[in-house]
């Protein structure tokens, strides 16, 4: 029987994107919460790279960083997809997810961080950032087309943070 | 019908030379384009709104951004021919994760030598080491990051040796010193044809980045 271990924080939006994809996929799994402040040996062995969640543990193997264990997950638990089979779609899925951790998650947390003009400015770039978003949904119940999938996954803290934002 | 190929570039960037790796790798013939970064051409604007950056691959009309993504189209597309990723899942991952950290640390370390000054710069040569060496671990005693085949970790790094010599020449270093396995895989590497055809000459990039520093 398989062994899966989620090294997680309660509120890390990128071990969330794990967990959902867990989830979606019916896959059991242990948690093994982090205290960031004082890190356990087995989070520093397993990620001696980063030193950061989420890892997974799948039969005693690490693996690190949320996007390429979303990736992992989806090309060794074949049920309900997150990538569309299409490559020039799965490009395109691979970008905006990009793009969110890259671009969208540090302008939105730049404008909770920041103060006076540096927020002013974080503001404006978030806001275009959205914008982009925004064109990429238009029309769509999910940003994967009718199906939750990798982009919903990698945005899905901004579901949950949209009201904070906003304040 | 016949596939109908675009790739718009730059010659010194060292992100357009793993995708003219990848095409290379699979025999794809294509359309190569120039792209002044100074006077971004109107198909860029149009086929890389969010980034306005190059590589952008072109498909038979349809844009590919970003780099690492476009070899990964290549390698999913033209899937009958020289495997860029390894096969299984959890080899796969670690391809991945370790591409991932050559984009997350190794260009703007290197940058860093040749932008900053004094205390920022020392403190920038460290970093450019400490990656280095990671690196070097990683690679550990296997010919290739890929094992026994070049792979898509060492497509992922082995463009930054054509800036080798702009970064130590910058850094006031000199790279086979403190990481002489990294050069020694770096040369493994350029005996590949498609590698050795790709990756310019270290000099004529470091001219470049003179001539864009106004020297």
């Amino acid at each position: 029987m398989a062994e899966l271990k989620l090294f997680r924080t309660w509120s890390s939006p990128f071990a969330l994107r794990v967990v959902w994809a867990l989830d979606l996929k019916g896959i059991q799994f242990d948690t093994i919460f982090e205290d960031l402040t004082n890190k356990s040996s087995s989070l520093l062995q397993y990620n001696p790279i980063y030193k950061k969640v989420p890892v997974l543990v799948h039969n005693g193997k690490p693996l690190a960083e949320s996007l390429v264990i979303l990736e992992y997950i989806d090309e060794t638990w074949k049920q309900t997809p997150l990538l569309p089979e299409d490559p020039s779609e799965r490009a395109t899925a691979r970008f905006w997810a990009k793009f969110g951790d890259d671009k969208v998650l540090p302008s939105v947390w730049n404008v909770f961080i920041k103060q006076g003009k540096d927020q002013e400015e974080a503001i404006v770039t978030a806001h275009e950032n959205l914008r982009n978003l925004e064109g990429l949904i238009s029309g769509k119940k999910f940003f994967s087309g009718e199906t939750i999938g990798l982009v919903d996954l990698a945005f899905g803290w901004l579901a949950n943070l949209l009201g904070v934002f906003e304040e | 019908m016949a596939d109908e190929v675009v790739l718009l570039d730059l010659w010194a960037s060292m992100f357009g030379m793993r995708v003219r790796i990848a095409l290379a790798e699979k025999g794809i013939k294509y359309e190569y384009k120039e792209e002044d970064l100074k006077n971004k051409s109107p198909l860029l604007l149009q086929m890389n709104p969010i980034h306005k950056k190059i590589p952008v691959l072109i498909h038979n009309g349809k844009p590919v951004c970003e780099s690492l993504i476009i070899v990964q189209y290549i390698d999913e597309v033209w899937k009958d021919k020289s495997p860029l990723l390894p096969s299984h899942p959890y080899q796969r991952a670690q391809a991945r994760f370790w591409a991932d950290f050559v984009d997350k640390k190794v260009y703007d370390v290197s940058r860093k030598l040749w932008t900053t000054k004094g205390e920022e710069k020392e403190a920038a040569k460290k970093e450019f080491f400490e990656t280095y060496k990671i690196l070097e671990g990683e690679l550990g005693d296997k010919p290739y990051f890929g094992g026994e085949t070049f792979g898509y970790v060492d497509l992922a790094f082995v463009t930054f040796y054509s800036w080798f010599y702009v970064v130590e020449t910058f850094g006031e270093f000199s790279i086979e010193a403190e990481c002489p396995k990294i050069i020694a895989w770096a040369k493994r590497c350029l005996q590949k044809e498609t590698v050795a055809k790709t990756l310019p000459d270290q000099k004529k990039v470091y001219e470049f980045i003179r001539q864009m520093r106004g020297e």
